[in-house]
């Protein structure tokens, strides 16, 4: 059963995702995470590391390594709880109807197999495509994602691809049985600027051309500015802020993201940088009430009671964060 | 103002092959000049593979230059014994890109910031004391850390030992290499502010070494852009971020990810099969470009 196109393709609901603690106890390293992401849209998902957004994707795929677990929470992808699938079913989804992109495409690659036969084993494992067609589709993907000389190419190993190659090998992994949602964590980060700048052209035009959404995960708010229809700002296993992604640089909510914002080189090149002070606590040492109470200058008495909830301050847009309680001022 | 430090034609070349070929020989760093004034902040920048690091080395003779001067204060360091590069070594410090392998797990960090003080048998063993709990306090960290290991100290913390482990000396001119690539944003505007109030307390000069360019906007004061090895284009950082010159700068500015979308430029392609390594020629004055 397919839901109708009005309901979100992937919809997480308190999500909590949790790791022991070597001393007793666990630390949440994804405490309450919920958010939508519609089809056919980006969604950005930024933090600083630590944040728990890499974390939150693993536990949408299900592939939290133990002791880690989801401790609770609903990931409601295509009409379906994620959660409530057998192993057997999990498998068809990942890979299938969830791609994924990782960062470093040296490690997720295979170095043993060409770039050609894991495409082509993909489309056999998922029964899309065997032997000779296998291999002529494998092609076609390295030519859609524009890895030049295609054919010649689908023979080569990983190592003897550059890093932008090895990137786009990765994508038309991913992309090869036309998944509906592709999660991509930090594609980029690992490229030199001019090879992410063509990465992210290219990713674009495949969102064009196969009406991918996508869960773009990154450290990095430039590429969430120019890639992302909303973006969700998390810190401490928590979304702090989410909504239009120009809504929210223009006009944040979230005394975390105005901080992220302002301490970015280039805002002000006349001046000093305006650092956040401290630094992101360890799992498991957050403080109790709001996450980045510690490192906050608006700090003030309803901040240490309780993680605070999502305040509105627009239209789509929300902040968790007590100095909205009143609605939006300013 | 003068030169603090001239850099005159400096090649490195790697040979490649096995032990037993003679394999290609890669030129690293291309016959490169640059001067870097006292006080300044000048910047290196280029993607992965451009030779700035390596040219950072080689000023430093961490790795030996193939041919080329390195003048420091008026003096060739090249010709210098091993011996007296080392003494040399205590006006010129650099800073690594990564905090985690740069400083020694086994030793305590007192120890790791008061180490070049031992190596140059500097004061007694209380004044050295006394100047790594100076040093800490310099570069923000709490004098009463100095028994911990690294391991206890988070990727900033653990670049300021860096940095005070460089200044233990009262160098002159630091070379930071990609010294806070490594660190989260709101760490890393942290230790760069750290690093531009050292600069006014102790007059320092730095080499920066970086790929960051909104960074390098941000606190270089002039700005060399590298590409295979060569210099393509050197000028004011303003200068050049405004109105590059050379091709290659103007891709490698387009391509930075934009926050505002009123910022947002037009992709510029580089072709690089098209290059050619040609000489630097003055286009405005003080703004030098390989066109």
């Amino acid at each position: 059963m397919t839901a109708s196109s009005d309901t979100p393709l992937l919809r997480v609901d308190h999500l909590r995702t949790v790791f022991p603690l070597r001393g007793g106890g666990d630390a949440a390293a994804v405490a309450d995470v919920s958010f939508t992401l519609n089809r056919g849209e980006t969604l950005g998902l930024v933090g600083e590391s630590g944040s728990g957004k890499s974390v939150t994707a693993l536990s949408i795929i299900r592939l939290i390594q133990p002791p880690g677990r989801i401790v609770s929470g609903a990931i409601h992808f295509d009409g379906r709880d994620l959660m409530t699938l057998d192993d057997t079913a999990m498998r068809a989804v990942r890979g299938r109807r969830i791609g994924f992109v990782f960062q470093e495409p040296m490690v997720a690659l295979n170095p043993v197999y060409t770039i050609g036969q894991q495409i082509a084993e993909t489309l056999t494992v998922h029964g899309l495509a065997r032997g000779a067609a296998a291999r002529t589709k494998a092609v076609a993907w390295l030519d859609a994602v524009r890895v030049p000389n295609a054919r010649q190419r689908a023979d080569a190993y990983p190592h003897q691809l550059s890093g932008g190659l090895r990137q786009r090998a990765m994508i038309a992994l991913a992309l090869c049985a036309e998944p509906s949602l592709v999660i991509a964590d930090e594609p980029t980060t690992a490229l030199d600027v001019t090879v992410q700048a063509e990465i992210l052209d290219l990713l674009r035009d495949l969102r064009r051309e196969f009406g991918l959404s996508l869960l773009l995960i990154t450290h990095d708010l430039g590429v969430v500015a120019e890639m992302a229809d909303r973006v969700a700002v998390m810190y401490g296993g928590r979304i702090v802020e989410h909504g239009p992604t120009a809504k929210v640089f223009a006009a944040a909510g979230h005394p975390y993201t105005r901080g992220l914002l302002a301490c970015l080189p280039g805002f002000d090149v006349t001046a000093r940088l305006q650092a956040i002070p401290g630094t992101v606590p360890s799992l498991g040492a957050f403080p109790s009430g709001c996450g980045f109470a510690t490192r906050c200058a608006d700090r003030f008495a309803p901040c240490d009671t309780a993680p605070p909830p999502d305040f509105a301050c627009g239209p789509d847009h929300h902040a968790a964060c007590y100095l909205l309680q009143s609605g939006p001022s300013s | 103002m003068s030169a603090l430090l001239q850099v005159r034609h400096l090649v490195k070349e790697f040979h490649q092959g096995g032990w037993f070929s003679k394999g290609a020989v890669t030129r690293a760093v291309d016959d490169i000049s640059f001067d870097i004034q006292q006080g300044e902040t000048f910047g290196l920048v280029g993607e992965s593979g451009c030779g700035k690091t390596t040219t950072g080395r080689c000023i430093l003779r961490l790795i030996e230059p193939t041919s080329g001067q390195v003048l420091f204060q008026g003096r060739d360091l090249a010709p210098l014994s091993p011996r007296d590069m080392r003494l040399a070594r205590r006006d010129l410090q650099i800073v690594f890109q990564d905090p985690y392998s740069s400083l020694n797990p086994r030793m305590r960090v007192g120890a790791i910031v008061g180490e070049p003080l031992v190596i140059f048998r500097e004061g007694t063993t209380a004044a050295r004391a006394r100047r790594v709990a100076e040093l800490f306090e310099l570069v923000g960290l709490d004098p009463a850390h100095t028994a911990k290991y690294p391991h206890e100290f988070s990727g900033g913390q653990r670049q300021r030992i860096g940095l005070a482990r460089a200044l233990a000396l009262n160098p002159s001119l630091v070379i930071a290499d990609e010294p806070v690539s490594a660190l989260d944003v709101s760490v890393q505007a942290q230790v760069v502010n750290l690093l531009l109030d050292l600069q006014a307390r102790l007059g320092l000069t730095y080499l920066f070494i970086a790929h960051d360019l909104r960074l390098v906007r941000q606190i270089c004061t002039r700005v060399a852009v590298m590409y295979r090895g060569r210099i393509v284009e050197l000028g004011e950082a303003e200068q050049i971020f405004l109105s590059p010159a050379h091709p290659y700068t103007a891709a490698l500015l387009s391509a930075v990810p934009k926050i505002n979308p009123g910022d947002r430029i037009a992709r510029v392609q580089f072709d690089a099969d098209s290059f050619t390594p040609q000489p630097l020629r003055e286009v405005r004055p003080g703004h030098l470009a390989a066109v």
